[in-house]
């Protein structure tokens, strides 16, 4: 197959004396990929409206659902393409080993209720036990129904996780997840583009989650409102998919619309032959497909980040929300100089984290260590985190929890022997769900204790009311629970 | 969908930046498969850690406008934030920025988001936690009104104008998009994968996908 190579400039043809742009050459304008997957699924647009965006694939989860099965029914409406769409039950079920009575009411009737909906719409939905239960952002990769160039959305910021196989893929409200329930597409404004270039090596014991947690604190919560991010650079293209989703996962941490990273050997290698990828005789088609995703030379973005992670050491955030996080050993900011509304958000984040200014947070004590959700839940974490028990103990006066990201996360760490790895070091190994990560299900931290936690957010009282949290990767939180206080896991490795 | 119509009320100052969702309200109250009965936990911890919060005091009782700084609705994409500020009776939030998710749930509930340059919202933050502070927000005309003795201060301010279309004739998308089904069906049918294969809504077929490689 020839290629056409793309240039800074659109094509010509002559015509007589004069040269013409056809719309062909127009075409050939090099973009982005956000804007190639952008362009490939507006259905229409009039002027001055939002585009009519064709959505390939919708996750559903119990908490953000109920009310948009309400709204179609109230209006007598269909579901377009249940075809396309795929339920779990991750957020407010337990993760104790007898999961199935639900002792809350309201987060029973949540299970309950989704998997009544599912039923009588013709919804594909993976309960307990089918051996695909798992964190939405989980299991749809590793079914393969994650795929370059799609569009997908889920009621639920960490959406952008799918991004790391060059999908486009967004959280949405529940008001949008009935839209696209109805019609199979949402209204929405083309976003704007930024690219992060990764340049260097990872050091041993710094991972993608110290990465992405170091673009966070550099460019802030709100640093990339209203943009699709695309990973690229060194670092990025040497990164497991697993490794790759935990970046694209915390892309809505710095305010991102979404993230993504364009698809390569890593990501066909990771989907064939997963079940609901394309079968052997489609693809090598479906690869040429993708590989024409891929930014064109010389396109442009609105924005350009280039972070080096050469010298990166661990991340640990000590503050309130993800962007307040430095590397360990280095002091925590001070308030002091900052501007009057900056000086009091500072302020009440150190009060509410009983953190010092000035100090590093290294050698902290805490009680609870996390090693799960569907940033750091994956086989790889959980790997990660048994290669440095091994033949420890957990801290006395902290309590660990392993959660698998899914069933088959789970089924395949006991095949590896790694559950028995967590049980002789003291840590419990737990049934499949977003568990900890924010306290809609039974497992939380209580108040004022402190976690050091492999999730995605440490707002106030999201593990529990007046749990304090330190966002770390699965390393850092496994060496850390046996120290008992906040410590790097370079002594393992 | 309700009509926004012009309001004119006291507005409540939350003077903070980078508010986000699980702050306007936390996780533990979203097992509800309502629309309803969020408000009453608005800001929960807050209202809880804080006696003098806004919220907590009498003269805020009837109030309809939340004023506060930038990147308001960060974090999760629960549109249960949204029905929470709409359930506790606010009509307009005004703030130096909002987050993505937010915003969009917030044009679908009829939830106005005006934004204002950080040194107006800086100053009306520090008059409204003083004083009582009243504000005229006009839609049609994209204009907040700020009394001050016998002059009023007026802020115009930006505003999509498809949302501005929907919000003050109370439409939702869901029939816009409807009323392109032909299109639609055309695009699904020019741009139909051949390597597509969908999941099953048959319980057993989704057994016998357990056991993909890891």
């Amino acid at each position: 197959m020839s290629q056409v190579k793309s240039t800074s400039k659109p094509k010509k043809h002559k015509t007589g004396e004069s040269e013409v742009q056809t719309p062909n050459a127009m075409a050939k304008q090099p973009r982005n990929i956000v804007q190639k997957i952008w362009d490939s699924h507006v259905v229409s647009q009039q002027e001055g409206h939002p585009a009519i965006f064709a959505i390939d694939l919708m996750l559903l989860h119990e908490v953000t659902s109920a009310q948009a099965f309400q709204t179609i029914e109230s209006r007598g409406l269909k579901i377009a393409n249940p075809e396309r769409l795929l339920a779990t039950i991750d957020h407010s079920i337990p993760t104790r080993q007898n999961r199935y009575e639900i002792y809350d009411e309201a987060a029973r009737s949540q299970v309950e209720t989704l998997r009544a909906n599912c039923k009588r719409h013709g919804v594909p939905f993976m309960d307990f036990d089918s051996g695909n239960q798992g964190i939405v952002h989980v299991i749809g990769p590793e079914l393969g129904v994650t795929q370059p160039g799609m569009t997908i959305v889920c009621g639920d910021s960490h959406t952008s996780t799918h991004g790391a196989f060059g999908a486009l893929a967004f959280g949405v409200g529940t008001s949008e997840v009935a839209h696209v329930m109805a019609t199979g597409c949402l209204l929405q404004e083309a976003p704007k583009s930024m690219k992060v270039e990764f340049k260097g090596k990872l050091k041993k014991g710094v991972y993608s989650k110290d990465a992405i947690l170091k673009l966070i604190s550099i460019i802030g919560v709100g640093g990339a409102n209203g943009h699709v991010i695309e990973y690229t650079g060194e670092a990025i293209s040497k990164m497991s998919m697993e490794e790759r989703m935990t970046i694209c996962n915390m892309s809505i941490e710095c305010g991102a619309r979404a993230g993504l990273i364009a698809p390569d050997r890593v990501t066909y290698d990771y989907l064939r032959g997963r079940r609901l990828a394309p079968p052997d005789s489609q693809f090598l088609k479906a690869v040429e497909y993708w590989n024409s995703l891929k930014t064109d030379k010389d396109a442009a973005y609105d924005k350009e980040v280039v972070i080096d992670l050469d010298q990166l050491d661990p991340m640990v955030t000590w503050g309130t929300n993800p962007s307040q996080g430095c590397e360990l050993g280095q002091p925590v900011p001070s308030p002091k100089s900052l501007p009057e509304l900056e000086r009091k958000d500072l302020e009440a984040a150190l009060a509410y984290t009983k953190v010092d200014a000035g100090k590093s947070i290294e050698g902290l004590p805490f009680q609870w260590a996390f090693v799960g959700s569907c940033t750091n839940g994956r086989i790889e974490d959980l790997r990660i985190a048994a290669s440095i028990l091994k033949g420890n103990k957990v801290a006395s006066g902290v309590t660990m929890y392993v959660v698998p990201g899914s069933e088959s996360v789970r089924e395949q760490a006991m095949k590896e022997g790694l559950d028995k790895v967590f049980e002789e070091a003291g840590a419990q190994f737990r049934m499949p769900g977003c568990s900890m990560c924010l306290s809609m299900n039974d497992d939380r931290v209580p108040p004022g204790e402190r976690c050091v936690s492999s999730s995605n957010r440490n707002f106030m009282g999201r593990q529990g009311p007046d749990s304090i949290t330190h966002l770390a990767s699965p390393a850092t939180v496994a060496a850390s629970a046996i120290a008992g206080r906040i410590s790097s896991a370079a002594k393992y490795l | 969908m309700k009509k926004y119509e012009t309001l004119t009320s006291k507005v409540v100052p939350l003077p903070k930046n980078d508010v986000d969702t699980d702050q306007i309200i936390p996780a533990q109250y979203l097992t509800s498969t309502s629309r309803d009965g969020y408000g009453q936990n608005l800001f929960r911890r807050l209202r809880d850690t804080e006696p003098d919060f806004p919220l907590n005091q009498d003269r805020y009782k009837d109030a309809e406008i939340l004023l506060t700084g930038y990147n308001f609705g960060c974090g999760s994409s629960r549109e249960h934030a949204v029905w929470a500020i709409a359930g506790a009776n606010f009509k307009v939030v005004i703030a130096e920025s909002f987050a993505d998710i937010f915003s969009n749930n917030s044009a679908k509930n009829g939830l106005l988001l005006v934004s204002l340059p950080k040194a107006v919202i800086e100053r009306l933050l520090k008059r409204a936690e003083k004083d009582d502070l009243f504000v005229t927000v006009d839609l049609e005309n994209q204009v907040v009104l700020v009394k001050e003795g016998l002059t009023t201060e007026k802020h115009s301010f930006e505003y999509d104008p498809f949302r501005k279309h929907c919000l003050l004739n109370g439409l939702d998308d869901i029939n816009y998009i409807l009323s392109h089904q032909s299109e639609i069906d055309e695009f699904r049918t020019r741009n139909a994968k051949s390597w597509t294969v969908s999941p099953s809504n048959s319980n057993e077929e989704n057994l016998a996908l357990a056991g993909t490689k890891n």
